[in-house]
């Protein structure tokens, strides 16, 4: 298994804050700009990066990561691709983890073999499939994690205390719970009951859990990292790249729009503890 | 679970929903433990003498059934082989097979203390006849239709608001059937604690492709028994259209164990199966790949992204079909042939002129494919086609091709 997860949020730990998770869509809105904006992050402040692998029917995303998909799909990304970014990126920093994170189809006819081999050799260190649940760990969390690859599971609100050891079976590096019913993007109505499932979650794990969907600005991050080891935030940043657009294509302000937007929630996650 | 014998291929799925490769429970954690409830509250009703007691009551008096078996014997005389039978799953109230299903799951949703419905819809026809158990039971109801779909099948995009629901097109995509469920399932997600998705196909995560299967069983069924009585025998050949291909389903599955019954579906071949992304018919013109919650044959490209394909036809007009098929078609158990928008056209322009019966043009690929096999038939041989729709719907869209509307 890659060791750089646990490092990260070991080293998160010892300053005393949550980590800051990133997601940014792979290929939008052009390959060279994804590009640039996926090497500024650890810079901007990200200390975990979910990179996206862009899927047609992407069944579990609100409408500002599906627009980001599909900006990405038009502007001719491929699985292929995807991989290359995380090969160029890890020329320039080899101790920020990447996990990537998608839906099962574009993996499948891809090969899951050769898709695991081709990870493994980019410097992939995890993997987040949002269509693929414990009951089918046989299709790639297990031969993913016998390639070395973490194998990243979402907890939700639904997840009853009955179910949630066979969600976190198999499951490594760390837990992603899912802040709310419903799709990326969305509101989250109680914040209280999400310190309380992160506890829950705890309570059957030492994995570090991780609270994302529907976290958007830093007093967010600063909530929601307060009970949490690390936040995630997706939505925001591809309206990012959304709003710095023009006529649909990059600009000078594409990737600035988004380090500027990652610096303020890393800003965020240093208060969450302190202000506890 | 169906009791038959070890080499049945009546007897899937297996436990883990699969049938062969294909099937599964592809889904997000959200929806997992709600899609095991549905099987548990689903394997209850089934062993609730009740729970079939009333779907017999309703079938009998609130849609219809048994739907007719008909001659039709100036087709028949027409293609000179064997003889045409249609199976009139378009008289039901509703006009198509689909309140089979709905009714069998508005049940199962009221049992589960559900209080809201949602569904998606291509053709309009699941949509009017989800809104319309809605109403007879009083549940909220909101449709699912892509924004093409909205304008191509107006007349039922009425129907379902005047029944009490509320139709939400979905522009995302090309605006039809595939988008329609993508937003249908952000919406169970959401909404999880009060809603029932009455899927509309045989498709979908398990339980639904064996629960919607067995709900549409029926049209076989009867088939079988009215046949034996009409004629003394098994037909020699069955026919229906394919999209997500659950009126294909129920028809097929009493004949699966009768070899002497050949089983023949028909799939969107739009514009032809040698256009790209110009057609419907994911099993002659896809491959496997894994879609809303299961595995199956799929339109994609070289990448894994899902194609729209395309069909004159809004209910045949999805890029994958229901995980049995694709099961019967890799053991060539039933032949899946690809029928264009012309051919299903001509189908239907024959039907109302010859039978006085305006098929849906879902059904019309079915008559197009039957066709083509009854003339290489024996004329002492019987061919039956699953009527699967009334084509209301579709007068106002066919007027047009025609150059009717002037």
């Amino acid at each position: 298994m890659t060791t750089r997860i646990p490092a990260r949020f070991a080293k998160c730990a010892a300053e005393g804050r949550p980590a800051l998770v990133t997601y940014t869509m792979a290929g939008d809105p052009d390959l060279a700009t994804a590009q640039a904006i996926l090497n500024a992050l650890p810079a901007a402040g990200a200390d975990i990066i979910e990179l996206g692998m862009p899927f047609s029917d992407p069944m579990a995303d609100g409408p500002g990561v599906q627009a980001a998909g599909q900006r990405a799909l038009a502007a001719g990304q491929t699985m292929k691709k995807t991989l290359g970014m995380v090969e160029a990126f890890r020329k320039l920093d080899n101790a920020t983890p990447v996990v990537l994170m998608g839906y099962y189809n574009p993996i499948y006819i891809f090969g899951v073999d050769a898709f695991l081999a081709a990870a493994k050799a980019a410097g992939v260190d995890g993997l987040i499939v949002v269509d693929l649940p414990p009951e089918e760990d046989e299709e790639l969390c297990l031969p993913a994690l016998r390639a070395g690859l973490n194998f990243i599971r979402l907890a939700t609100p639904t997840t009853d205390d009955a179910r949630l050891p066979a969600v976190l079976n198999n499951t490594s590096g760390f837990v992603y719970y899912v802040s709310m019913n419903g799709i990326t993007g969305g509101t989250i109505k109680a914040t209280a009951a999400v310190g309380t499932a992160v506890q829950r979650i705890k309570g059957h794990t030492d994995l570090p859990v991780v609270v994302g969907f529907g976290i958007k600005t830093a007093d967010d991050a600063a909530t929601f990292g307060r009970d949490s080891d690390g936040i995630a935030v997706g939505t925001a940043i591809c309206n990012a790249v959304l709003g710095s657009l023009d006529q649909g294509k990059a600009t000078a302000g594409t990737v600035g729009a988004v380090t500027t937007l990652v610096a303020g929630l890393a800003g965020g996650v240093k208060r969450a503890k302190a202000a506890a | 679970m169906t009791a038959t014998g070890a080499n049945s291929l009546r007897n899937g799925p297996d436990e883990q929903g699969r049938f062969g490769l294909y099937g599964g429970r592809f889904v997000a954690e959200t929806l997992m433990p709600l899609i095991l409830d549905l099987e548990k509250a689903y394997r209850a009703a089934q062993a609730d003498p009740e729970f079939q007691a009333e779907i017999k009551h309703l079938a009998t008096h609130y849609v219809g059934r048994p739907s007719p078996l008909y001659f039709a014997e100036r087709l028949t005389e027409q293609l000179g082989g064997a003889r045409v039978y249609f199976k009139r799953e378009e008289l039901n109230h509703t006009g198509s097979h689909k309140i089979n299903n709905t009714l069998g799951q508005i049940l199962l949703a009221k049992r589960m203390g559900k209080t809201r419905i949602i569904a998606e819809t291509g053709a309009g026809q699941h949509g009017v006849a989800t809104a319309t158990v809605c109403a007879k039971f009083d549940l909220p109801c909101v449709v699912f239709m892509g924004a093409t779909d909205v304008e191509r099948q107006y007349p039922n995009v009425l129907r379902m608001k005047m029944l009490g629901a509320e139709v939400r097109p979905v522009t995302a995509g090309a605006g039809t059937l595939k988008d329609a469920m993508n937003e249908a399932l952000r919406d169970w997600v959401t909404n999880v604690e009060t809603t029932y998705y009455l899927i509309g196909t045989a498709a979908g995560p398990h339980p639904y492709p064996e629960m919607v299967r067995n709900f549409q069983s029926v049209i076989g069924e009867e088939i079988k028994a009215q046949m034996q009585a009409e004629t003394g025998r098994l037909p020699d050949a069955v026919v229906a259209c394919v999209g997500g291909g659950s009126n294909a389903i129920g028809t097929f599955h009493a004949f699966l164990d009768d070899p002497s019954v050949k089983l023949y579906g028909a799939e969107a071949g739009g514009h032809g199966i040698e256009v790209e992304n110009g057609h419907a018919a994911s099993m002659t013109g896809g491959r496997p790949g894994v879609l809303h919650g299961n595995r199956t044959y799929l339109l994609q490209d070289a990448d894994g992204q899902i194609l729209e394909g395309h069909s004159i036809s809004a209910g045949l007009d999805y890029p994958g079909v229901g995980p049995e098929h694709s099961y019967l078609h890799d053991t060539r158990r039933v032949t899946y042939a690809p029928i264009t928008d012309k051919e299903a056209l001509e189908a239907f322009q024959l039907c109302t002129k010859l039978e006085g019966i305006i098929p849906a043009l879902e059904s019309a690929h079915g008559l197009a494919q039957l066709m083509k096999v009854a003339p290489t038939m024996q004329k002492d041989e019987t061919i039956v086609l699953c009527l699967s729709g009334r084509g209301d719907k579709d007068v106002e869209s066919v007027g047009r091709y025609l150059g009717m509307n002037s």
